[in-house]
């Protein structure tokens, strides 16, 4: 990687559409399914290319899942794409039903979710749907942390799964963080950084800022591990516990809810099978002020910053913030 | 009391059939359909056999005649599809199902059983001759519209039936559905609206009223046929429609009675999930027997 590429930054949104604007070439199976969103989606590559295999249903999320369900029963690849708000909570049904409880092949592609569209409030703010996802029997849901990893993901859910598939695609531009060769295996995370005394666990927009929050750390003599967890279902739970007993303290950090999504995954698990203090940063359980994507995350600790501060509690430093009562 | 009735494997008509003995092959089919179904919700004690009954004779005329599914070619790409989107009738559809030969007839009987295959409401891993997992309802119109599409994008004549209910029809996914279909020029492409103007807990008139059906699925691009749903020959002209020469979908409304055509049963709201009991069983029984 040249200095010039490491300093990059990248919206996946530019990986997703070109890496299925060539899966697409490959294989004339695959369609996209999109509601009115071609260009907030970055298609339209893809629709010059295969005029007939985008579906433009309006602006009618449940049609849109529910049409995707029958195209796969169809034959067809339906690769779903719509902001990650709308898709997950206005066609929640049809995810359930016509996906998950179906068991097809869907690759619902969730953009521009978390906090992305800060500004426009929360009517716009996918903050809960990582949350509501993983509690779908059947359904895998990835978040990428950057174009290499979106692009492996999607490749992944498009030509080896044979199930549905919720995976966000960010809008907010990001550093790679992953090397070129990066494979996606679902259920399994990657060590960026090891350490001994925490482990940050992470996933999207997130995963540069707990990168450099351990590089921060290390200067101040604390060993921060940082795994990528880009697949919060099926979780890897074998990383997760080794990480319990090698550092002995955990950090959730995720751009959506603190609770029920990575962090809540997190928890069940070490609650279950090693208990250790476990600390989740994330959206609390509120409405978001007006506010960018990158105000509102360091406004709720979703950062760098935030997450030194919150490890440095963990372990009990001078320094570390006041405990919450 | 356990009730038994076999259901004899009725197959499909054949080519050689004129059409008066389609519509008996299919008008005795239907018969022996309910008589099964009746038997099987009451002795589950679980079904919904007013809205069963209300589209028996449909689902036998497309079982039995119309659709090019067969048991050799269940999963072939190029059969035709029919998703029951009010799925709350699973039991009409599995009795169907056995009578054309597409389901074994002696699982019938563990229908709701514990860890049977047969649901209250259809999926398709579990029933090979089931195309989609329905039961909330909306959910079997923008899935077929998909399936059309999916048969437009093939350039295969392969066509695609969806059955609601009216009452269905108040969610508002299936109009986002046919808006789409018409967009799309679906010609391939026949929902089926069971009119019995009744829902669960009153007409659909007292409810959220549907009319005008006609106009409305009419404004939406569809190629409107109004038939008798109990008349067989009826429902064959209809089918017969199907793609519109006009290219538009076809939007069939089925006016039906719920609970048809048992005396005490017909028209009457309370059936949308009641259970016989022993003496009404005997009852209807014996009304069916009485059409042989």
């Amino acid at each position: 990687m040249t200095a010039a590429e490491a300093n990059a930054l990248y919206d996946c949104r530019d990986a997703f559409a070109a890496v299925l604007e060539e899966l697409g070439g490959a294989d004339e199976r695959i369609v996209a399914v999109v509601n009115d969103s071609v260009g907030s989606s970055k298609l339209g590559g893809f629709a010059v290319r295969f005029p007939e295999r985008i579906i433009n249903v309006g602006i009618a999320e449940q049609n849109q899942v529910g049409v995707a369900a029958g195209l796969e029963g169809g034959g067809r690849i339906p690769v779903v794409s719509c902001a990650g708000s709308f898709l997950s909570a206005r066609a929640m049904e049809q995810i359930k039903i016509d996906a998950a409880y179906s068991y097809r092949h869907m690759v619902l592609a969730a953009q521009s979710p978390g906090l992305a569209y800060g500004q426009l409030g929360s009517t716009h703010h996918s903050a809960e749907d990582v949350a509501w996802m993983r509690v779908i029997p059947n359904m895998t849901v990835i978040v990428p942390a950057d174009p290499v990893e979106t692009a492996a993901a999607v490749r992944w859910a498009v030509t080896e799964h044979d199930g549905p598939v919720y995976i966000r695609i960010s809008r907010m531009k990001v550093p790679a963080v992953h090397a070129s060769d990066y494979v996606f295996t679902p259920g399994r995370a990657t060590m960026l950084r090891d350490g001994d005394d925490l482990t940050i666990i992470t996933n999207g927009t997130v995963l540069h800022r707990a990168l450099a929050a351990a590089q921060a750390l290390a200067a101040e003599g604390i060993g921060a591990r940082v795994l990528s967890m880009a697949c919060v279902k099926p979780l890897d739970e074998q990383a997760v516990l080794v990480a319990a007993q090698e550092t002995g303290g955990l950090i959730t950090a995720e751009e959506g809810l603190a609770s029920g999504g990575l962090g809540g995954a997190v928890t069940e698990l070490v609650t279950a099978h090693r208990p250790v203090p476990v600390r989740r940063i994330g959206i609390p359980d509120t409405f978001a002020p007006t506010g960018s994507e990158g105000r509102l995350m360091d406004l709720w600790g979703i950062s760098a910053d935030g997450i030194i501060a919150t490890a440095k509690e963990l372990l009990g430093r001078p320094g570390a913030k006041e405990p919450e009562t | 009391m356990t009730f038994t009735v076999e259901l004899p494997v009725l197959g499909r008509t054949t080519p050689d059939m004129s059409r008066e003995e389609v519509i008996a092959h299919i008008k005795e089919g239907a018969r022996l359909i309910r008589r099964k179904d009746l038997t099987l919700v009451a002795n589950a004690g679980m079904g919904h056999l007013g809205g069963e009954f209300s589209i028996t004779d449909v689902l036998a005329t497309l079982y039995l005649h119309v659709l090019n599914v067969t048991p050799g070619k269940l999963h072939d790409p190029e059969r035709d599809r029919l998703i029951l989107s009010k799925g709350h009738a699973a039991c009409a559809l599995y009795t169907t199902l056995a009578a054309s030969g597409l389901l074994d007839v002696t699982e019938l009987e563990t229908f709701v059983q514990p860890e049977s295959r047969l649901n209250g409401h259809p999926n398709r891993l579990y029933v090979d001759a089931v195309e989609a997992n329905t039961g909330p309802l909306g959910h079997g119109l923008p899935i077929a519209v998909g399936q059309a599409i999916a048969a437009q994008l093939d350039g295969s004549p392969r066509r695609v039936f969806v059955l609601t209910g009216d009452g269905e029809l108040q969610e508002g996914s299936n109009w986002e559905a046919l808006m789409f279909a018409s967009q799309r020029g679906l010609a391939n492409l026949c929902v089926v609206a069971d009119r019995n103007h009744l829902q669960q807990g009153a007409t659909t008139e007292d409810t959220n009223d549907l009319n005008p059906l006609d106009g409305k699925a009419r404004a939406f691009g569809m190629e409107v046929v109004d038939v008798d749903a109990h008349d067989v020959g009826a429902l064959l002209d209809a089918f017969a429609k199907v793609p519109a020469a006009s290219g538009r979908p076809t939007f069939i409304i089925a006016h039906s009675h719920k609970g048809h055509p048992i005396s005490f049963m017909s028209d009457a709201v309370a059936w949308h999930h009641r259970l016989p009991t022993d003496a009404e069983v005997e009852r209807a029984l014996a009304e069916l027997e009485a059409l042989a």
